[in-house]
């Protein structure tokens, strides 16, 4: 019988784990340890619902309401100085709770200080666009549907942007296999040669354990290169290659490798 | 079966290209020879004069982010090269850094000095690159040319170090994986004695000349406010008026240790950016003199350890592996199965030579990252190129992608 | 004083080399091999670095064009995804026969380290492939070799006879 695998979570996954192993944890700090962060977390709360916040690796890490993301992002770059969105993207607890984890990462070069904006959506939810208060959540965003299937509401151009547009599935999905479906298999003998082409090309070689016995023979045969399924017998002759014809070119001398110079040092 | 010669439709089909408004599409890329790799514009155009343009990446979408999924933290570092392939070590140093600040590590002072040579080397050989490629799309053959020669010099130098010319993995989670090799300073010192004299000569080639000018000053100008809110970092920010550097400002390594300044512009322009590359090279060049100086100073004082002690996350030096029992079996451990870091999130932002470049991990504990996103500059200066375009002309197009710096291992991921 | 009159009793006589047509095309051929830029990614810049200042390409007659009309050889150098595929297809066929493909590095090659899901696993699923440069990145040097067994290649045809046009299918 085969072993089950789950459907959910498709990805490369620990063959082995202690039973009593416990992971531990990268320690998260209060907030009101750090003065800037915690006047920060004190002007977005007065506006808007915080639900947990804490600093982890010199970062604050806020929780909020979807709905209230375009506001405390306003506000952050308004009043708090945090004047650049470094990236934005979502995280895929599909498997675990059917949510997305949408993370937007801000820096305030003033303070010198980074915050983590995040909240929770669930599957199917569309997120709202912040791309009127920073231009590069335009791209970002789009990376994130492309990648995701996670859409962004008033964004002027909700199209793919790293995938082809014709292309099925959002490959970051803990769902999609990393070497790709049915469908990204046959992508471009699809397109290029069409359906019927797929038994002349033939399937990908996906198989990285595949051991060809003549790779370590054909590959760095300096001086014994052979035509692609020759058989190799291990007499073949030793030819040096040289960039001119084998009993010289007309009019141009040939090149004496013994009376040529080596140099040695590239720095003289 | 009879001969298939493709299946392909004409291109575009959905687009009319000549319209009754004037206005022309036309396509650039994505193989372009002047894109820097596999950038696609389509550009509106009415006369000479763009109107709309629309960049379409992900030609080169390889799928590294799933990648970093489905392998463990070491296993990762040779992918890291593939991003920006101009200036490797860099992403393998900030990957590295992410997750040394999410194990919790301190690297020893030797580790860290070879750390920052390389990264230094590697702002230097990603600058010459910017400086050839941008000079000959632009149509100044001859410091393609030389800089092309300077920049061969320190791929030596790398080479001797790590073996590979252009994707090193020279750095490892916990350190170095080797001292430098004996000649690095010395080739390193006769380098640098000879850079000032190089950068000048660029300079007397490029500064003054007239063609160089036109298509410079004056193109391509990113006002503070776009550059903040498209996310530009490096040096497409420093030109247009704000002076961060991660390296000064968030001290990583030992940066807070050196002397350096930031160059900065408030211009804007091409030229701008062309001027704080220069000067940039100047800069990692008076940190690479201070660096060899630190290097030494180690030596002196008898630090030779180059990996942290880490036994849970970190394979013991090979003489340990090679005698000592329990060494052995925490390598293999960590070889098979891999490193597990503790359950946590980090974003850890390093100063790469194109910007800032930034590694969001997510981890649950497992040896593979539940989450790992790249924040690669070149992304968003790709993107800066949807509003920056309008109202420039055809040949400014060049120009324009060439101070940019982008490269679209890192764009497209 | 130099003699610029050409000595006709020394050297070999008269100004004029007998050969045969084969051996001429197949000179002309090989020894101008004008390579389509095709760099996707890291072997790209490794290209360029033959090109320029240290490995001169330029003394094999290798010049590289952007265009793919006036080239004879295209040298695949990086990663070919998914997304682009279509343009090597396109971009082959407009080159002119005779032509030839190099497959610089692993991703060219096989798909190499990238064996995800936007990765073609080889360009010679799309377009026939003459030569296989191993190496991720390949040296420069590599790439020189491979350009000189290409030479090798091109003057061991019949220079004279139609050749058969390489189809992947």
């Amino acid at each position: 019988m085969r072993a089950y695998k789950p459907k959910d979570n498709v990805q490369a996954k620990a063959y082995y784990t202690d039973r009593y192993y416990v992971a531990p944890q990268v320690p998260k700090s209060d907030v009101s340890e750090d003065k800037v962060f915690a006047a920060d977390l004190e002007a977005i709360k007065a506006k808007f619902e915080v639900k947990e916040a804490y600093i982890q690796v010199e970062q604050m890490v806020i929780y909020i309401n979807a709905h209230d993301i375009y506001g405390v992002l306003e506000l952050m770059r308004d009043e708090l100085e945090y004047t650049q969105l470094s990236e934005l993207s979502a995280i895929d607890w599909l498997a675990k709770s059917n949510q997305f984890e949408i993370f937007y990462q801000m820096l305030s070069m003033t303070k010198r200080k980074r915050v983590r904006v995040k909240y929770f959506i669930e599957n199917g939810q569309a997120v709202d666009s912040v791309e009127k208060l920073f231009r590069s959540a335009d791209w970002a965003e789009r990376e994130m549907y492309d990648m995701f299937g996670i859409e962004a509401n008033g964004h002027p151009f909700m199209k793919r942007i790293l995938m082809p547009y014709d292309w099925q599935g959002h490959p970051l999905l803990k769902s999609y296999p990393l070497e790709g479906d049915e469908f990204a298999a046959w992508y471009e003998v699809d397109k290029i040669y069409g359906k019927e082409a797929r038994d002349i090309i033939g399937p990908e070689l996906r198989d990285t354990a595949r051991v060809d016995r003549y790779d370590s023979e054909r590959f760095a045969r300096l001086g014994f290169e052979v035509p692609k399924g020759t058989e190799i017998t291990g007499d073949e002759e030793r030819h040096v290659e040289s960039y001119q014809e084998e009993d010289g070119v007309f009019l141009i001398k040939k090149l004496d490798k013994e009376s040529s110079k080596v140099i040695d040092d590239p720095q003289r | 079966m009879a001969q298939v010669k493709n299946r392909l439709t004409p291109f575009f089909e959905n687009i009319t290209f000549e319209r009754d408004d004037n206005e022309l599409i036309l396509n650039f890329g994505p193989q372009h020879p002047s894109a820097h790799g596999q950038l696609r514009l389509m550009l509106h155009l009415q006369q000479e004069q763009i109107v709309k343009a629309h960049p379409d990446v992900g030609y080169l979408h390889r799928g590294m982010e799933k990648m970093a999924e489905n392998m463990i933290y070491n296993e990762f570092m040779p992918t890291t090269d593939r991003m920006d392939y101009i200036a490797s070590s860099s992403n393998n140093y900030g990957f590295a850094l992410a997750v040394e600040k999410l194990i919790g590590l301190e690297v020893p002072r030797r580790a860290k000095v070879i750390r920052m040579m390389l990264l230094e080397i590697n702002r230097l050989m990603s600058h010459l690159f910017w400086l050839a490629t941008t000079a000959l799309d632009i149509g100044a053959m001859t410091i393609f040319l030389y800089a092309f020669r300077e920049r061969e010099y320190l791929m030596d130098i790398i080479e001797g170090y790590c073996g590979a010319r252009l994707t090193h993995a020279a750095i490892r989670i916990g350190g170095v994986p080797l001292d430098i090799q004996d000649s690095f300073l010395q080739q390193l010192r006769v380098f640098l004695n000879k850079l000032p004299q190089n950068i000048k000569d660029y300079e007397d080639l490029l500064d003054s000349n007239r063609i160089w000018l036109m298509r410079m000053e004056e193109v391509g100008v990113i006002s503070t406010d776009m550059a903040l809110s498209w996310g530009c970092t490096g040096p497409m920010l420093r030109a247009s008026g704000v002076a961060w550097d991660i390296r000064k400002e968030e001290p990583y390594e030992l940066y807070d240790e050196v002397e350096f300044n930031v160059p900065y512009s408030d211009k804007g322009d091409n030229f701008a950016r062309y001027r704080i590359y220069m000067e940039e090279m100047r800069e990692s060049a008076k940190i690479l003199y201070q660096c060899i100086e630190m290097y030494e100073k180690c030596v002196k004082d008898g630090q030779t350890e180059l990996m942290a002690h880490a036994p849970k996350y970190i394979s013991a030096p090979k003489l340990d592996i090679m005698t000592q029992n329990y060494s052995l079996m925490q390598h293999f451990v960590l070889v098979t199965q891999g490193m597990r870091p503790p359950v946590g999130e980090v974003y850890v932002a390093t100063e790469s030579p194109k910007g800032e470049l930034g590694f969001y991990i997510n981890s649950q504990g497992g040896p593979y990252p539940y989450r790992l996103k790249l924040r690669a500059p070149s992304f968003w200066h790709t993107g800066i190129l949807t509003d920056l375009l309008p109202g420039h002309y055809i040949p400014d197009v060049v120009s324009i992608i060439g101070t940019t710096n982008i490269v679209f291992g890192e764009v497209d991921r | 004083m130099a003699q610029h009159k050409v000595n006709y009793t020394q050297d070999g006589g008269l100004p004029v080399a007998l050969t045969s047509i084969d051996k001429i095309v197949n000179w002309g051929r090989s020894n101008s091999l004008w390579a389509m830029t095709y760099g996707l990614a890291c072997c790209g810049i490794e290209m360029m670095a033959a090109g320029a200042s240290r490995y001169d390409f330029d003394r094999f007659g290798t010049i590289f064009r952007a265009s793919p009309r006036q080239s004879d050889v295209m040298i695949v150098a990086g990663t070919l995804t998914k997304k682009h595929s279509e343009f090597i297809k396109r971009l082959y066929d407009q080159m002119t026969e005779p032509r030839w493909v190099i497959s610089m590095g692993s991703c060219a090659n096989t798909g190499g380290m990238f064996n995800t899901y936007a990765t073609v696993q080889g360009v010679d699923r799309i377009i026939p492939v003459d030569l296989y440069l191993p190496g991720c990145a390949p040296r420069p040097e590599t790439l020189q070799y491979g350009v000189m067994l290409l030479q090798k290649k091109i003057r061991a045809n019949k220079a004279g006879r139609a050749q058969k046009a390489k189809r992947l299918m």
